[in-house]
């Protein structure tokens, strides 16, 4: 019984010791992010890497969702005659939680992960000891480009999944549907703040692009540095930031709307 | 047993280490260590496999904290100095990992050049020059556009021999340098390494098992076994030893103060299953 008890304890410790080593690591980030400056070169990789990279499966995706949503969205609608605020329901919809949340679903399975992996491996092979032996911070040179990255891509990547998911409502609701074109137009541009509902959105999006590449990064670094290591750190990573992702969502949204 | 080599015995040390602890979980490695090594020579450290060679290395470098103790690099103490201090040292320091360490989204030149970008702003014809004079010397002008994944073992050490040379360093540490170099690419290293050794003063600390190699061009070598200095010395007084463990050493016999089976079971006992299974790894923990 005692020695439960003693597992359990070391358990909680355990977690607490790592998560006060991941905002540690957090802090290292964010003091070497003015390195950036004048290295410009070091972001825009990362920026492919991470944004570039994942643009393809976020317009697929958000084209099927923005489909699935106008189809939906019709077949209730219309029971209430109401199929004239399709336009404001998918962008609605879209703009304060689909977006930001699936974007952010699919950053971390497609690029979080590679993140991870990929800085597990430079572990495991010592190209994060070499560099630290040639006197460069991986801090600076790795991490930060990365957060930065991924803090600037999934907002970006956000307003694509909406603008597209948007244009696959329509396709759906006005060209298959029948529903008036201006309708669906005016009624979104009416209804649909832009202050409220899609700059709350890209702000959650933010988040979540922060969250998952501190995850990513850290998961990374911290990993046994063995394949096992390497691939179990990539699974926390996809596990972790979705469920991240999930619970900041609700609070954000419990704070914002 | 443990022996300090004195300054007499090999004039000013470049690296001090002072009753040095290191542990790995609970495993301890290092137990109380005292070492020199002299400025300006070639000192080899030897021991058996899994005696903390490598961590040696790295606890000089300041990758790992000791417990307890000082390691001293040019006068200043590597474990007490503060990120900026630590990066500023080893712009000075040259090391030569195992495995290489290159880094493997960047070509050969590019590898041998990336510590020069990083810490000067020379213009890029004078870094192509520095770059191809250095993989020449070590053999590889003709793989400067390939990619690390593209190079064997040995050819990827060799490449990172070269960047560990590129910002002339005043203190280089080689990790196993020899391993997997054919015979004409083992005794171009060795004549490098000896060269760049006498031409530009450096003090340069070679890890490694090829024992008539590494012991033809070092000033001075030290003998490591479970945690301590066992013998050290230049390599004739090594040779003349009349130390049991150093000779059994140096010679490669299995019979000898140096056990070649880790601390296991008894083999008959084991073979027939009458030993509890948890045994041997407990022993492989321990060892």
């Amino acid at each position: 019984m005692i020695d439960l008890f003693a597992r359990f304890g070391r358990s909680w410790l355990q977690l607490f010791e790592r998560l006060g080593r991941a905002h540690l690591f957090l802090m290292q980030i964010i003091i070497g992010l003015p390195a950036l400056f004048g290295r410009w070169y070091l972001l825009i990789k990362q920026l492919y890497a991470t944004g570039v990279m994942t643009l393809l499966i976020i317009l697929v995706s958000g084209l099927f969702v923005g489909m699935v949503l106008a189809l939906q969205g019709y077949n209730s609608l219309v029971r209430f005659s109401a199929e004239e605020a399709l336009g404001q329901f998918v962008a609605l919809v879209l703009f304060r939680e689909l977006a930001p949340v699936l974007t952010a679903l699919l950053f971390a399975g497609r690029a979080g992960s590679a993140m991870t992996s990929e800085i597990g491996l430079m572990k495991a092979t010592e190209q994060l000891a070499g560099l630290e032996m040639m006197a460069v911070d991986p801090y600076q040179r790795v991490y930060a480009p990365r957060l930065l990255a991924g803090f600037i891509a999934v907002p970006a990547l956000t307003a694509m999944f909406g603008a597209v998911a948007i244009l696959g409502g329509h396709l759906v609701g006005v060209e298959m549907l029948g529903v008036d074109a201006g309708a669906y137009w005016s009624q979104m541009q009416s209804e649909v703040s832009f202050r409220h509902d899609v700059l709350s959105g890209m702000l959650k999006a933010l988040v979540f692009g922060f969250v998952i590449c501190w995850i990513a990064i850290f998961e990374g670094a911290d990993c046994i540095p063995t394949s096992e290591g390497v691939s179990s750190a990539t699974t926390h990573t996809v596990v972790y930031s979705s469920l991240a992702v999930l619970g900041l969502d609700f609070v954000l949204t419990a704070l914002m709307f | 047993m443990e022996s300090v080599n004195t300054s007499e015995q090999i004039g000013t040390p470049w690296v001090k280490i002072r009753d040095m602890h290191f542990q790995r979980g609970s495993k301890s490695i290092f137990r109380g260590i005292n070492m020199d090594i002299p400025k300006g020579q070639v000192t080899t450290i030897m021991g058996p496999s899994g005696t903390g060679k490598t961590t040696l290395l790295k606890l000089i470098g300041g990758q790992l904290k000791p417990s307890k103790g000082v390691i001293e690099v040019d006068g200043q103490n590597v474990p007490r100095l503060s990120r900026n201090k630590l990066y500023e040292l080893r712009k000075s320091m040259g090391m030569l990992f195992q495995s290489g360490a290159l880094l493997t989204d960047l070509t050969v030149f590019d590898n041998v050049a990336f510590p020069v970008r990083e810490h000067t702003n020379l213009p890029e014809s004078l870094i192509r020059h520095l770059v191809l004079m250095r993989l020449h010397a070590v053999g590889l002008r003709g793989a400067r556009d390939l990619f690390p994944a593209e190079l064997s073992g040995g050819m990827a050490r060799r490449v990172a021999l070269a960047r560990a040379l590129i910002l002339d360093p005043t203190m280089i540490m080689y990790d196993e340098p020899f391993t997997g170099q054919d015979p004409i690419s083992m005794g171009v290293l060795l004549d490098l390494i000896q060269t760049v050794n006498r031409a530009l003063g450096l003090t340069s600390i070679i890890v490694s098992h090829d024992l008539h190699e590494s012991m033809s061009i070092s000033d001075f070598v030290v003998i490591v076994s479970d945690g301590q200095v066992i013998e050290s010395g230049s390599p004739e007084q090594l040779r003349a030893s009349s130390s049991a463990w150093v000779q059994q050493f140096l010679n490669g016999a299995a019979d000898g103060p140096v056990p070649f089976q880790l601390d296991a079971p008894d083999y008959r006992d084991d073979l027939l299953g009458v030993v509890n299974k948890t045994a041997g790894i407990n022993a492989m923990g321990k060892s």
